[in-house]
């Protein structure tokens, strides 16, 4: 059944290429005004399912709703409700940014003028004035991505589809990008977003879906994934690496799980939270161990995705 | 239809408003051609003999005809580019008439080919070319040169959808086009050529268009192909946008 309070639906898409079956019956909803970070590594297909939903591809069967309407069925009264944004910033590099927009106003059947004006909003928005009137050709792959953005939002999209918006970009863009996308959430637009980076899908994402060999292997919020490969972690940093044997018997008492020594550091999964680091420290006192430093650390979506797939998300390498 | 329009005007001009800032490009359309003319009415053309008139009455209606032909390119190109770089992506997810990309590229093509073509006549005109029939014979003669130069843009299309890169985009379009513009009546008269070419050269679209808009514009040879003209630009485009649209299709959807 599909959800008819979802900005998005899927149920059951598959996708084959030749051989390939990039998707083999995924199931999703997101709500709206939420946001959705479909999380998996190179090959997943993130890509494709995002290529589904905006009418870029056909499915081989399923089917789903967004923005109320059906695919299959409705494509082309689909593609005045959603906007998409890609890995590649589409945008013409000999246009300026202005007239980039411009140009995308008057496909969406916009006159001329209006197109213009609400092109230059956009720049506005987007921190883009100055170099409206220049070749994209000039602008950083920040500045590219943002006019990318924009050139989604032109027809004020209920739903919009972000595919790996910030791959490539240097961390001061992907945080100014990051703050553009939660101001369009905050104003109620539902966001579909693929991503490798697990930590763009924490701070973005009201729910994760976790995506590998087409497939969706898990689907929660960040804090359930998180509790789904257990508890916290324990790290301890010796001041002498070589007592690491001799720390892990001392603390054996209180792990739930086979310890892990890497770079000079001891971790370990914790049985019970309360009162573990007075514990620790204890247990490695009364054993003679000197220790540097310890902290406790929640799950991150790296062990998440580790835990589920059995590979990090980042260590295929891009096509 | 209106919509189909109207796409197409914005995608078209798009296509011309980048135009000046690739330089490159732009050089391909004004520099190049002088240059051919140059180079085949000083070089080559004092050891070319022609029945009747001078090399360059000769000469102009054929480098205009292989020009336009060429014309093409920026379409092969600008196509290939827009996919490579998602922007094909970009106009296939907005709810615009699909054809108007294919659409909007050759007709762009129109005008730059007419902008050409005018340097082409222009060079001519200083080099010993002259007009020697009425104006509606020299209308004629242009619209059958930028016709002709439209159909072979939705050759080009089909080919820039076709190759992977811009690179391939060139040299398959050059192996194709080259030889068949020079094996004809182009750049010398048809009866010169050996005879495998010469039976080649006579049932080449090339020929028949650049003899008919010589005898368009300088009354030389006889006119008698007019409709054998433009029923090979009716085939050329009747068989190739048809491919082209098929091929923007696939190639768009995988």
């Amino acid at each position: 059944m599909l959800n008819n309070d979802a900005a998005i639906s899927v149920r059951g898409i598959t996708k084959s290429f030749g051989d390939v079956r990039a998707l083999t019956g995924v199931d999703l909803d997101v709500a709206r005004g939420t946001v959705l970070g479909l999380l998996g590594p190179n090959g997943a297909g993130k890509t494709t399912l995002v290529r589904i939903l905006t009418t870029l591809l056909r499915p081989d069967s399923g089917s789903a709703q967004v923005a109320g309407l059906d695919i299959p069925g409705e494509e082309a009264r689909l593609r005045e409700r959603i906007g998409l944004a890609g890995q590649y910033a589409a945008v013409d590099e000999n246009l300026t940014g202005l007239e980039n927009l411009t140009m995308v106003g008057r496909l969406y059947g916009s006159p001329r003028g209006a197109a213009a004006a609400r092109g230059s909003e956009l720049l506005e928005q987007f921190d883009l004035v100055d170099a409206a009137r220049r070749p994209v050709k000039t602008y950083s792959g920040g500045m590219r991505r943002r006019l990318d953005l924009a050139a989604a939002l032109v027809a004020k999209p209920p739903v919009l589809f972000l595919d790996e918006p910030t791959t490539g970009l240097d961390p001061r863009s992907r945080l100014d990008l990051w703050d553009v996308i939660e101001t369009l959430v905050s104003e109620g637009t539902t966001v579909l977003l693929t991503t490798q980076y697990l930590d763009e899908a924490d701070r973005l994402a009201d729910r994760i879906a976790v995506i590998d060999h087409g497939l969706v292997i898990a689907e929660g919020t960040s804090d359930e994934l998180k509790d789904r490969v257990g508890g916290e972690r324990l790290e301890v940093h010796l001041e002498d690496f070589s007592q690491a044997d001799a720390a892990l018997r001392a603390l054996a008492p209180m792990c739930s799980e086979d310890p892990v020594l890497s770079d000079g550091l001891v971790r370990i999964g914790l049985t019970r939270r309360g009162g573990a680091i007075v514990e620790a420290v204890r247990l490695l006192d009364e054993a003679g161990i000197g220790v540097d430093d310890l902290a406790l650390r929640r799950p991150t979506l790296d062990d998440v995705f580790l835990t589920l797939t059995g590979h990090a998300a980042e260590e295929e390498n891009p096509e | 239809m209106k919509r189909l329009l109207s796409d197409t005007l914005v995608v078209t001009e798009r296509n011309l408003i980048r135009l000046p800032r690739a330089p490159e490009l732009l050089l391909a359309f004004t520099i190049q051609p002088i240059m051919f003319v140059l180079l085949f009415r000083y070089v080559f053309g004092g050891a070319i003999q022609v029945p009747g008139s001078s090399y360059a009455e000769f000469l102009i209606p054929g480098i205009i005809v292989q020009n336009i032909a060429f014309g093409g390119f920026v379409t092969a190109l600008g196509l290939n580019e827009d996919m490579q770089k998602g922007l094909i992506d970009r106009f296939r997810s907005l709810p615009m008439a699909r054809a108007a990309v294919l659409a909007g590229r050759t007709s762009a093509d129109v005008f730059t080919n007419a902008l050409s073509m005018t340097i082409l006549i222009v060079t001519g005109l200083i080099i010993g070319f002259s007009f020697q029939t009425s104006a509606l014979h020299v209308i004629v003669g242009l619209v059958l040169a930028l016709t002709f130069g439209y159909a072979f843009s939705w050759v080009f299309a089909y080919l820039g959808l076709l190759v992977k890169t811009p690179e391939a985009a060139n040299s398959v379009g050059f192996i194709a086009v080259f030889p068949l513009t020079f094996i004809s009546s182009a750049f010398v008269p048809g009866q010169t050529l050996p005879t495998p070419l010469r039976q080649f050269a006579d049932v080449n679209p090339f020929t028949i268009v650049v003899n008919e808009l010589r005898s368009q514009w300088t009354g030389q040879p006889s006119p008698d192909h007019l409709w054998q003209a433009f029923a090979w630009v009716a085939f050329i485009l009747v068989v190739f946008a048809p491919l082209a649209v098929q091929r923007y299709r696939q190639a768009a959807g995988s």
